[in-house]
């Protein structure tokens, strides 16, 4: 027999955070933040293909907008390290709800991208680190010298590296495999679900992440064929 | 027609189990798994050993008792099904069965194919009281409700508390149960009264007894014998996330579950 024994939960901001349901709604819409993000990265990148001064001139503009720069990056910093943290969390809780594991079990419903989000993300942010110190900081260059504001020559110098461009290409197919699950399942967290309009969602979303990743890797691989260079 | 059971036998949380196989050599196809274990605890009596545990009641998918896993799928092979209404003639013959009970830390280990799922009924009862006026019974139909929101809470309502969701579910959540309890109730306008308070204490017991959290794969609807939809999972998300921003009383108590067995789980 069983036992039991009420317990008094915390302040409401704690109750939220150190609920599961809560901590999924942080990271939807920290997700949400992130996804952003790549969608305006993706499209400042692709002047690579307008010319050097397109793109130098892009780099400069926004390194001129200083303070902006900073408040965005601060924000999306924090939108990173909480989407980190109640990701870590959440997983070790999980962990722990199933301490003895099935002898086998299989997968009937769910995509391949799902399963494998605890693995695209970590990827994922190993490549965002690998790719701030290259093409941000300066700090590896695998290529030709770094040229502080001369970002075209860079970012091709660095592509140019065989290496560079394999693992580019790598982790943004596995952004897109994170975002084709994140898209839609930031909605879910969030508590939007409708019959009709979330199968068209989790269409889009697979749509999405394949516009995100061609239109990502499309850089490197024009480098490699020497579509564009220096 | 020849199958081989191949079961998980353990006779407490403190016994260390193991998988013992079965051969059975006159499996009528007609026959219920539930009936199939039946008739191998038949033999087993027969022989002198321990029968299997397992739980069943109506035998006719609705009650919730029966489930474990069939070769890795809560509740076998077939969608929408419960074991007990899982008939023998979707197996080939010489199959292989591997049965495994539900496994989760908040499923505590009991016999066999048996797990504790009371954690189901304190979700419940955290859910708390429906608002409705006593005296006579009201007129039928005197709060007008449409047939796509009667729908939607029927759909939510099938939900018969198996536990099949948690066990198919790799983060071993509950969401998908605590999903249909808010839901069945909070789309319904006898139900909106208490929907805020309802969904902050069924999630924080849901908590409280060591689920994992919900990574929106949907195995759980996969499996799940009454199909219950992921869209009562967006609406405790949704209740809840609602319920947080505007909540003024107290917060959500909850019960902690205390056995007076050895927690180890098996």
């Amino acid at each position: 027999m069983s036992t039991t024994a009420v317990s008094l939960r915390q302040s409401r901001a704690a109750a939220f955070w150190y609920s599961t349901t809560g901590k999924k709604i942080v990271m939807a819409i920290t997700g949400a933040m992130l996804f952003l993000f790549v969608i305006g990265h993706m499209v400042g990148n692709l002047q690579i293909f307008e010319g050097r001064e397109k793109l130098n001139a892009y780099g400069h503009l926004l390194h001129s907008l200083s303070e902006p720069l900073w408040a965005v990056r601060a924000v999306l910093i924090a939108a990173i390290v909480l989407h980190i943290i109640a990701t870590v969390q959440l997983a070790l809780r999980n962990k722990a709800a199933r301490p003895v594991g099935y002898s086998r079990r299989e997968a009937i419903n769910s995509s391949y991208a799902s399963r494998t989000m605890y693995w695209s993300g970590p990827i994922v942010l190993a490549f965002v680190i690998f790719h701030l110190l290259h093409l941000t900081a300066g700090i590896i260059v695998p290529g030709a010298a770094f040229i502080d504001g001369d970002v075209y020559h860079n970012v091709v110098s660095g592509f140019e590296v065989w290496w560079v461009s394999v693992w580019y290409i790598f982790a943004i197919c596995l952004l897109g495999f994170h975002l084709r699950h994140g898209i839609w399942s930031m909605f879910q967290s969030v508590g939007l679900n409708h019959p009709r309009y979330t199968p068209l969602l989790k269409q889009a979303a697979i749509w999405i992440a394949a516009i995100i990743v061609i239109g990502y890797i499309s850089i490197p691989i024009s480098v490699l064929l020497g579509l564009v260079k220096e | 027609m020849k199958l081989t059971l191949k079961i998980w036998r353990q006779k407490n949380s403190n016994d260390k189990g193991a998988f013992v196989s079965y051969p059975m050599g006159n499996v009528n196809p007609d026959m219920s798994m539930l009936e199939c274990l039946d008739v191998l605890n038949e033999t087993l009596t027969e022989r002198g050993e321990e029968p299997v545990a397992f739980e069943h009641d109506c035998r006719e998918g609705i009650c919730g008792s029966c489930g474990f896993m069939i070769n890795g799928v809560a509740h076998g092979p077939e969608r929408a099904t419960t074991v007990c209404q899982l008939t023998m003639r979707h197996f080939k013959d010489g199959d292989e069965l591997v049965l495994e009970p539900w496994r989760a830390h908040a499923f505590p280990f009991l016999k066999d194919l048996c797990v504790d799922r009371r954690a189901f009924d304190r979700i419940i009862a955290a859910g708390g009281y429906v608002s409705v006026s006593t005296g006579n019974a009201p007129d039928a139909n005197a709060i007008p409700v449409g047939k796509d929101i009667a729908d939607q809470a029927m759909d939510a309502a099938a939900c018969i508390g198996c536990g099949a969701c948690v066990a198919a579910c790799p983060n071993a959540a509950a969401a998908l149960f605590t999903g249909a309890k808010v839901a069945h109730l909070s789309v319904l306008p006898q139900g909106k009264v208490e929907a805020d308070r309802r969904a902050l204490a069924m999630v924080a017991q849901m908590n409280e007894e060591g689920f994992g959290n919900c990574t929106n794969i949907g195995e759980c609807t996969g499996v799940c014998p009454k199909s219950i939809p992921l869209q009562v999972i967006a609406r405790m998300n949704r209740d809840f996330f609602r319920a947080s921003l505007k909540r003024r009383d107290e917060p959500a108590t909850t019960i902690t579950p205390v056995y007076d067995w050895k927690v180890k789980t098996q």
